[in-house]
């Protein structure tokens, strides 16, 4: 087209990609070619789908929000050199300096846990003291606890094939596992919207609801040593696992971040820290984006979910305690987006919902297995 | 919304019918109804659904029980009432979408040129330009800014010169409303042709019912049958190993329904597989399809998460349990002194009749299980381990009573002792609690039970307390010392062997006086414990075995014993059941579906994922650009469906590059 516009016009996403993203997907492809050339016996059809299909997905996610690319790098590299400090012998936890101080898994996760609370004392004092070097601070800490929570991921997924061949499996099939998944993916989503909105003062909302997370995962560590990794029980194990599971978690995700900015708004609304924080117009929009992107993959991962109870209880729907809860929280937000995007409702009562939306997917997460029996019993405390 | 959607409008909106349509296809309807059915899904996560009644009536009592059955409370999910609500939220929704639809694809196609310079200049969002040149290259650059910027647009000749570029992008952001709302009528559609709306029917006609007698498959009459040509359905088929069957059983309210099946399922075996750790890996049939249409019986493997799929229907591998394993049990009899047991072989789901007349005992045996995985180990690192063999019976009076218990073969390690247990509970809502009975030094159970058989034999105690007397009386003791010492041995090992320590204690209290009754206790039971000690000895004497070492572990076997005989009284059934061999049958579950809805479910969810993304990710937006060349204005205006940031954002940046191309 002639270029009679005095101003670069929008361009799509591949357009404007770079030598250096190009670069990161090559290394992408090249990583899953080389787990494929090893361990592509052991694979089926859903199983190479998923990780040929992690390639695309991660390469737009670098390529969207580009400092993924980094965290990936720096993922990828701690977890090899942890790999290869193992020596195959998973005794070695405890004897190699790096692993038992620093990438064992459980030493990674302590330390995002430790990482996690210093982010979140960081980002009250950078919104009391209005201290922007706190701020950057605290963005730094919470980009260093994603990393090592992923670390601490990816080698206990190693470690479960040396506690046994036949035991490994991915770690996203626990409770102590998907509240690690859980801290992480929330704070990564809260880092895209703190950057996108250029705003650092919500962080200290979000991360309390990261910490809580933290502290049960500290409580269930040295209470219930829930760090030991069990093998799967035979219902668990599918590849259905490696899509549902995240999927989910990105849906709560989304919901907690909502719920965190609802309560700023709340507290905004009151004049409380009304003048540290963004305006209320941000904050309404912060909410509805993540909403309305938690509310995309919980209804993909009910979806999935529905797909793998086809294969593996013999109905897509069987009206369990845990499904019919998921459908609760899916009618709330439903109604919740109805109302703002339908009728165009706008204010605290929205704000109130979110939170109070926040406490009915807890339940559907946790209480549910708490207080109801059902098939989803796997995850109980 | 800005542009509020145009209702259809029936002829003569005052009739009942149109009244009727209106309300049907209202929210506020779909929204009472999406209430309902939460709270009724509440309800079924709490109330446990599909129990056996009998649960219901102890939990509820009769009243309330009858209460919530009318209501289908042990079924939401299924009852009537729930269907008829789905039912309404899909004709809602339906009439909702043919409400509406029309206005969204009219909206999705118009570019609206014909708005008027008046009402453009009541737009919130609006710019005006006096532009720098006065070419006729103004509408050519403003429609190549609008293609740059992703709009489709339309462009109108007005009167005077006048060029009107009406545009607008993401419309398609209205078809997310449509297939949202089609995709939930499409999942519920799917979801009600899954259900059992068909059977509900046959029954309201009084043509089917439901099933509540005990029979075996092809005894159950015609009226509770379903053909092969049902539909859907979801049922369930147990088969002992070696067996067949062409017929599963739908379980409904308090009965079930028998649903034949096109082909013939044959179980060759079951397996479960475990870890290193003891916990199950696979549980795995092999099973043959005999199905007339196929020359050769079709082999097959079903595991969990990988079902087999033969003519339609999908069979998956649900459960397992005993599939009558063959059982040889050593009975002892607790409260005759013989110290020997019976043999006895039987089967699980077999009865045994033991005793006569008023005390006659039906022994069910309900279940056998190979594999027990247990954590017995406190404090941290506790591993589950498998601690062996158990067996499920209950035991029932001429009365109809029954208590259940759950024994485990081999002796459990506990608190660093072993121990043979066995659970007893009276009602299936209770705990078991545990009876523990030490294991010798062989490991078996068979000093416990020639102890017992001594000191619950009157006629062997004056012996006991003889013997007792011999090693603990000074040799200066007058003949009436010692004899007073044997009466007192005596009756205090006939009240322990009446009652136990409870008994005991009732003659303590009896024969002391309160002042000194903690210190009289305490050399009773050192009594008992020395005679039991002697008890020991001669129960081996007995069985021609060597005198125990008179060692700490023999005191804690003597001390464990005499709490577990103690414990006896509370045992409730007169002998003890020890599995002495086994020959293990499994049986394995399977369930098996048809649900031709499945497909239409997963199309709507398709439907329901794109809808959502058009709904939340498209952002339509319309921009109308009046060119007046006469004046040299552009008059710019812009709205959008949904007011935001983004939208604040775009029309900033759309004034401040239309100012630079236009004014220069």
């Amino acid at each position: 087209m002639e270029t009679t516009l005095p101003f670069a016009a929008p361009q799509p996403l591949l357009k404007r990609l770079t030598w250096v993203d190009w670069g990161y997907a090559m290394l992408l492809l090249a990583g899953a070619l080389f787990a494929y050339a090893r361990f592509a016996e052991y694979m089926n059809l859903y199983e190479e789908s998923v990780l040929f299909g992690s390639v695309v997905g991660f390469s737009w996610l670098g390529w969207y929000f580009k400092p993924v690319r980094v965290l990936m790098l720096g993922i990828a590299g701690l977890s090899l050199f942890a790999i290869g400090q193992y020596q195959g012998d998973l005794a070695r936890a405890e004897q190699a300096f790096f692993l038992q101080y620093l990438l064992s898994s459980q030493s990674a996760v302590m330390w995002m846990s430790v990482l996690f609370i210093l982010a979140t004392a960081a980002y009250w004092l950078a919104l009391l003291a209005r201290a922007e070097f706190a701020g950057k601070v605290a963005t730094a800490l919470t980009w260093s606890a994603v990393l090592m929570g992923f670390v601490g991921l990816m080698v206990r997924w190693y470690e479960s094939y040396l506690t046994g061949p036949d035991v490994g499996y991915i770690p996203v099939s626990n409770l102590y596992e998907v509240f690690i998944l859980f801290c992480i993916v929330t704070a990564l989503m809260y880092l895209y919207y703190e950057r996108r909105y250029a705003t650092r003062q919500l962080g200290a909302f979000v991360m309390l609801v990261v910490s809580a997370a933290v502290g049960f995962i500290l409580w269930y560590t040295f209470d219930r040593q829930a760090y030991h990794i069990q093998p799967l029980v035979p219902a668990l194990q599918s590849w259905w696992m490696k899509v549902h599971v995240p999927t989910n978690f990105i849906g709560y995700g989304g919901f907690s971040l909502a719920a965190a900015v609802g309560v700023a708004y709340l507290l905004a609304g009151r004049g409380l820290l009304a003048s540290r924080l963004p305006a209320r117009e941000v904050l309404d929009d912060f909410m509805y984006k993540s909403i309305a992107i938690g509310f995309v993959f919980f209804t993909i991962a009910t979806i999935l979910g529905a797909m793998w109870a086809a294969e593996a209880w013999g109905s897509y729907w069987s009206w369990d305690p845990k499904e019919t809860w998921a459908l609760i929280v899916w009618l709330n937000y439903a109604a919740w987006l109805h109302l703002r995007l339908v009728k165009g409702l706008r204010g605290p009562l929205l704000a109130w919902w979110a939170v109070v939306g926040l406490l009915l997917t807890t339940f559907a997460f946790l209480g549910v297995n708490m207080f109801l029996s059902g098939l989803h019993s796997y995850g109980q405390l | 919304m800005a542009t509020p959607v145009r209702l259809t409008t029936l002829k003569n909106p005052t009739s009942f019918a149109a009244k009727l349509y209106e309300l049907l296809s209202s929210m506020r309807f779909a929204i009472a109804l999406l209430t309902v059915l939460g709270i009724a899904s509440i309800i079924g996560t709490v109330l446990k659904q599909n129990e056996p009644y009998a649960n219901y009536v102890v939990q509820f009592g009769q009243f309330w029980f009858g209460l919530f059955e009318g209501l289908g409370l042990y079924d939401v999910y299924h009852s009537a009432w729930f269907l008829l609500i789905l039912l309404f939220l899909v004709l809602s929704t339906s009439l909702c979408i043919y409400r509406n639809t029309p206005g969204m694809l009219r909206e999705l196609r118009a570019y609206r040129e014909h708005a008027t310079e008046t009402s453009l200049r009541s737009f919130a969002h609006r710019a005006e330009y006096v532009c720098a040149d006065e070419s006729a290259g103004v509408a050519r650059r403003l429609q190549d800014f609008l293609v740059a910027h992703g709009f489709r647009y339309k462009v109108e000749q007005r009167a005077g010169g006048d060029v009107l570029l009406a545009a607008k992008a993401g419309s398609y952001q209205r078809l997310g409303y449509l297939l949202t709302h089609g995709a939930i009528v499409v999942i519920c559609i799917g979801g009600l042709l899954d259900g059992n709306v068909p059977f509900k029917l046959q029954e309201g006609f009084g043509v089917k019912r439901v099933e509540t007698r005990d029979l075996a498959a092809e005894e159950v009459p015609q009226d509770s049958r379903l053909s092969v040509a049902n539909l859907s359905f979801r049922a369930n088929l147990t088969l002992p190993e070696g067996a067949q069957g062409d017929a599963a059983f739908i379980r409904m309210r308090d009965g079930y329904l028998v649903q034949e099946l096109p082909f013939t399922v044959r179980l060759k075996d079951f397996r479960i597989e475990h870890y290193a750790t003891g916990q199950p890996k696979s549980f795995e049939s092999d099973v043959e399809i005999l199905d007339p249409d196929l020359p050769q019986p079709r082999q097959a493997t079903i595991r969990v998460n990988h079902p087999l799929v033969h003519d339609g229907i999908v069979i998956y591998q649900s459960d397992f349990q005993d599939g009558g394993s063959l059982l040889e049990l050593d009975v002892w009899p607790l409260f005759s002194g013989e110290g020997a047991p019976d043999r006895v072989r039987t089967r699980v789901f077999e009865d045994v009749i033991a005793g006569e007349g008023e005390n006659v005992l039906r022994i069910e045996f309900e279940d056998f299980r190979f594999f027990n995985i247990l954590t017995l180990d406190e404090g941290p690192g506790a591993q589950p381990r498998n601690v062996g063999p158990s067996l499920t019976f209950k035991v029932r009076d001429s009365q109809g009573q029954a208590r259940e218990y759950l024994n485990y073969m081999q002796p459990l390690n506990l608190d660093g002792r072993a121990y043979f247990v066995s659970g007893m509970r009276e009602t299936l809502q209770e705990d078991y609690r545990y009876l523990r009975i030490p294991a010798d030094p062989e490991n078996s159970i068979g000093d416990y039970m020639r102890l017992h058989a001594v000191l619950f034999d009157a006629a062997q105690l004056p012996e006991i307390a003889r013997r007792l007397a011999d090693k603990t009386t000074p040799e200066t003791a007058t003949p009436e010392v010692r004899a007073r010492f044997e009466q007192s041995v005596r009756q205090l090992l006939g009240a322990f062997a009446k009652g136990g320590y409870v008994r005991v204690a009732e003659v303590i209290e009896q024969a002391v006086p309160e002042a000194e009754r903690e210190r009289a206790a305490e050399v009773y039971l050192k009594v008992v414990g020395n005679a039991a000690f002697e008890a020991l000895i001669m129960s081996r004497e007995r069985a021609g075995l060597p005198p125990p070492q008179p060692d700490g572990d023999t005191l804690e076997f003597l001390h464990d014993s005499l709490n577990s005989m103690s414990d006896l009284f509370f045992y409730g059934s007169p002998f003890f059941l020890q599995l002495a061999d086994f020959g293990h049958r499994q049986a394995s579950g399977f369930q098996l579906t048809r649900a031709p809805g499945k497909n239409l479910v997963y199309a709507g969810s398709v439907l329901l994922v794109m809808g959502i993304f058009a709904m939340l990710y498209l952002r339509e937006r319309r921009i109308w650009l009046l060119v007046k060349p006469a004046a040299r204005q552009v008059l710019f205006a812009m709205s959008a469906s949904r007011k935001s940031p983004d939208f604040e954002n775009e029309f900033a940046r759309y004034r401040q590059q239309l100012q630079v191309l236009l004014e220069g």
